[in-house]
């Protein structure tokens, strides 16, 4: 047994080279605090695996969201770019460029273009919405196959009837469609005649003339693609068009692709500021759950650490430690999460969407879920604090 | 002049407001204990004890009445400096034992030392304490795997960590059956007759109290007889 003074003398020679070892002594207690940071999560790890797993969810919403619409509107402009035009001439009264207008331009107004300088070819469209991310094209096929360079069909081929149909094999994956098989669209039934590769124009296809009248739009286009004979003077040629028809949005190909951005899409970036707030309350009050029932089990051990000197700060850190732990493994558990929804999409819905890792929302997530739920700790961890020592050791 | 008592305590009261009713836990105590006594504290439910054991912790400030250890007044201290003395003023051992269930034995040790600021080194004259209490082989195990008595040492050892000037014991045998009550009563005794280490402990058992140099009882708030 030692004595008082061998005690008090060993620990002030263990004092006079406590300044040497500083760096280690602080490497240990971070380790010890790391240590309680983890114990005390492990010690209901149920609880603790919901609480991650909201926070994943809430993280997964979010980078889900935002893949889902930059890879949409990316194989938008993918399929845009496929077209081989230089320039596109969209109807008047479109409210932007991304808009279809809804007083579509005569298709005379083609062979009007076509006389213009450097102009080579020209070829009007028709767009007609179907649902969610889905539309129907109407393309004279000859001109489009002389600007675009044609499909490339991988069953089938081009139209020859009427209501012959070609779409895309992402397309015809997701709807399980073959050379044949009968769809209805516009309650029109159309039969499959050719599956092509993505990447040009349109997802679904049909004969120009054919769906203006199944529209009740005969003689109309939505837009007029136009290739030119020196593509790198393509913004002096829209220039000059501008100010020959001014009432029309005319962009080069290049402009107008760059414009399929979700910051570009008034409607896509408010929805993805809704689902943000909304990620962000599901993961404040889930936080706010666990770590208030956590405080209320722990009433306890926070009187224990109060009665041995731990100040209010500690006992806050303590929590706000615990909350970071999760909002970090949720986190890195919501990017996994969004490989899943990744591979859900590309097997189960892959006409219709195209989701992209976006990298540059990863950090961006993750602080989002971290301050909605260190914000979510706050009120448990103020209750902690100001927790009278005496009251809480007599907690049962 | 005459030199003042490690402990001084001076017409001490404490009132608890519960619902509409004043419940005077405290009735103008005086109290003096010498630096290394060892001195049980006696006296029925309701008596003031456990009051009495949280002002001295300062766990909570009295109503009225001064109270000074080493010199130093608890009356007048803030939240922030009754917090700072529990650090090293202090090391309290309870019925309960109150050990944090999810750190090992050791790390409940460490983590006191760490919040006094000691660090969270147990140094080699602190191994020997730990291998008088009995749980040096026994200082990786969580509290759930250890006996009441084991958990009680365990509970002592962290006590002692930051070698307070005072150790308070609230019933720390009351938990425990009699082979391991007699063992923690005769380690505190050790602890005080060794270390010099100034005891206070609360108890209802009169042979619990026969291991102080002496015994004081309550009753009613109010310190009645010394002995």
């Amino acid at each position: 047994m030692p004595s008082m003074g061998v005690f008090r003398n060993e620990n002030a020679a263990a004092h006079s080279s406590r300044d040497t070892q500083q760096q280690e002594k602080c490497s240990r207690i971070s380790i010890l605090l790391t240590k309680l940071t983890f114990a005390n999560r492990a010690h209901r790890p149920v609880r603790t695996l919901l609480s991650i797993l909201a926070i994943a969810v809430e993280v997964t919403m979010i980078l889900t969201l935002v893949g889902v619409s930059n890879g949409t509107l990316h194989e938008s402009a993918r399929r845009a770019r496929g077209s081989g035009a230089d320039i596109l001439v969209r109807a008047p009264g479109a409210s932007s460029a991304l808009t279809l207008s809804s007083s579509p331009m005569s298709d005379k107004f083609v062979n009007i273009l076509r006389q213009e300088p450097h102009i080579v070819l020209a070829t009007g469209t028709m767009v007609q919405p179907l649902e969610l991310f889905d539309t129907i094209t109407g393309i004279d096929l000859d001109q489009f196959t002389r600007m675009s360079g044609g499909f490339r069909f991988t069953q089938g081929g081009p139209p020859v009837n009427d209501m012959d149909m070609i779409v895309d094999e992402p397309y015809a994956r997701e709807k399980h469609l073959r050379v044949g098989s009968i769809v209805t669209l516009l309650t029109q039934k159309w039969t499959i005649s050719g599956i092509y590769e993505p990447g040009k124009l349109a997802r679904i296809c049909v004969k120009l003339p054919v769906l203006q009248r199944v529209t009740g739009n005969p003689g109309r286009l939505s837009q007029v693609y136009l290739k030119v004979d020196d593509s790198g003077k393509a913004q002096s040629i829209v220039d000059a068009l501008r100010k020959t028809y001014p009432e029309y949005p005319i962009y080069t190909m290049e402009y107008y692709t760059s414009l399929l951005q979700v910051s570009s899409v008034g409607l896509l970036r408010n929805f993805t500021y809704v689902v943000i707030g909304v990620a962000m309350i599901v993961g404040f009050i889930v936080v706010f759950m666990a770590m208030y029932t956590a405080v209320l089990e722990r009433t306890r051990e926070i009187g224990i650490l109060k009665a041995v000197g731990s100040s209010s700060g500690m006992i806050l850190s303590m929590l706000l430690r615990e909350t970071l732990l999760l909002a970090v493994i949720g986190t890195i558990v919501g990017i996994l999460l969004t490989y899943v929804t990744q591979w859900l999409i590309v097997h189960f819905a892959p006409g219709g969407m195209t989701q992209e890792t976006v990298y540059a929302w990863w950090p961006i997530t993750g602080a989002i879920a971290i301050v909605g739920s260190l914000a979510g700790a706050i009120v448990p961890g103020l209750k902690a604090v100001r927790q009278d020592a005496t009251e809480a050791l007599s907690y049962e | 002049m005459s030199e003042m008592p490690f402990i001084q305590v001076r017409q001490l009261t404490k009132t608890y407001r519960v619902g509409d009713v004043d419940v005077h836990a405290l009735r103008g105590m005086d109290l003096d204990v010498a630096k290394g006594e060892f001195i049980a504290v006696v006296g029925s439910s309701g008596s003031g004890k456990s009051t009495l054991f949280n002002i001295l912790g300062g766990l909570t400030p009295p109503s009225t009445g001064s109270i000074h250890i080493g010199g130093k007044d608890l009356s007048h201290m803030t939240n922030a400096e009754r917090t700072n003395m529990r650090k090293n003023t202090v090391g309290f051992v309870f019925q309960k034992y109150n050990l944090l269930p999810t750190l090992s034995a050791e790390d409940n040790i460490k983590i006191v030392k760490y919040i006094g600021g000691n660090g969270t080194d147990l140094d080699s004259p602190f191994q020997d304490v730990l291998h008088l209490l009995g749980i040096a082989e026994r200082l990786k195990h969580k509290p759930r795997a250890l006996s009441g008595g084991q958990q009680q040492r365990v509970a002592i050892a962290r006590a002692i960590v930051n070698r307070p000037a005072i150790l308070l014991a609230d019933e720390p045998t009351g938990n425990l059956d009699s082979q391991n009550s007699m063992a923690v009563l005769k380690l505190l005794k050790d602890l005080n007759e060794r270390l010099g280490q100034t005891i206070l402990m609360i108890t209802h058992d009169e042979e619990a109290a026969s291991y102080a140099h002496r015994k004081v009882h309550m009753k009613d708030g109010q310190l009645v007889r010394t002995a």
